[in-house]
């Protein structure tokens, strides 16, 4: 692989996984600075058990059982999920239908709900901490290795992938280890929308090569110029979002410069 | 019970998330893939570029859909 390529795999996984670990954190923050760092700790050690478990079988399942093809069709569709829930966001916040995501704002919620919850003890643990840390931990953490996987696998170098995570964890839990607070000066809304644009792109390669498991022989489909035609994916994803952004106020009714972004029309469920 | 009913929560709020017509969207063209991938002959070059655009497509739709409803 050469070393362009390279720098490609690991800015990639570096900075997806970096976001999801921004998120995993708040969530941690919250729960460990109201509630119980203690449970907050434990609920997060459990999750990294967890997804090791998690990794170790779907990893093993996932080369030695699955045909190449079903593999693509299976990750790719999860990609596209994730990717494009991140892309619908983008836009929505782009346009001004939706506030921006605000990290702060985020850790606002989760104290408010840590707060709300009641006072259950099991196992000598404030079960509410330990179990919202587990859950949020482990929901990043699995959509992390899925990217791994992804991208790895289509740059022919997985454990390079990992190392990237990892490297991107390992960031997030200093930075968040010394500020003790939420990282609210990370540009979110800016890294969610290239790595959107990254896991939709590499997603739509993956789903439509994994459709070749329904063919005859299983193999999977080729797209014209290979691995080239996914720059021409990210290529179409990046115009059509640009151009959502530009038509959806004027299709939600509003005109832009009529309604100050502070009051959106705020999009159900978004 | 709960350890089911916690277990099938995480793996909706996992896939589904906030908007359910983006899984229903790409399950959707994959079913109709499927369908077109298993009729058409194995080196059908024309496939992935239309399959690609059929994602996009299903996506914009369920945008409109969701800015149209505010």
């Amino acid at each position: 692989m050469g070393s362009s390529a390279t720098w490609g795999l690991l800015t990639a996984t570096f900075t997806a996984s970096f976001v999801e670990f921004v998120e995993a954190l708040t969530i941690v923050l919250a729960m460990g600075m109201t509630r119980s760092w203690r449970s907050a700790l434990a609920g997060t050690a459990l999750a990294l058990v967890a997804l090791a478990g998690f990794t170790a079988v779907a990893g093993y399942a996932l080369v030695n059982w699955l045909p190449r093809s079903a593999l693509q069709l299976g990750i790719g569709a999860l990609l596209l999920v994730f990717g494009l829930q991140w892309l619908r966001k983008v836009i929505l916040r782009s346009s001004g239908l939706k506030g921006l995501h605000d990290e702060a704002e985020e850790f606002r919620e989760q104290e408010e709900a840590a707060r709300r919850a009641g006072n259950e003890q099991r196992l000598g643990l404030d079960w509410f901490s330990f179990v919202i840390s587990f859950k949020g931990v482990f929901l990043e953490g699995v959509e992390v290795v899925f990217i791994v996987i992804t991208f790895g696998l289509n740059a022919h170098n997985v454990p390079l992938a990992a190392g990237a995570a990892a490297a991107a964890g390992a960031v997030v839990l200093g930075v968040g280890a010394v500020v003790h607070r939420p990282l609210t000066r990370v540009p979110e809304n800016t890294l969610k929308y290239g790595v959107g644009l990254m896991l939709t792109s590499f997603g739509t390669f993956w789903v439509v090569e994994g459709l070749g498991v329904f063919q005859s022989g299983g193999h999977s489909l080729a797209w014209p110029g290979d691995d080239w035609s996914l720059l021409g994916l990210l290529a179409g994803w990046l115009l059509l979002t640009r151009l959502l952004i530009k038509v959806m106020p004027t299709l939600a009714g509003r005109d832009r410069g009529a309604a100050p972004l502070a009051t959106p029309k705020v999009v159900e469920g978004a | 019970m709960r350890f089911i009913k916690g277990f099938g929560q995480f793996w909706y709020d996992f896939i589904i998330g906030d908007d359910w017509k983006i899984a229903f969207a790409i399950g959707l063209v994959i079913a109709i893939g499927a369908v077109i991938a298993s009729v058409s002959a194995a080196d059908a070059g024309w496939i992935a570029p239309t399959m690609g655009v059929a994602l996009a497509l299903a996506f914009v739709i369920g945008l409109v859909i969701d800015v149209r409803r505010g």
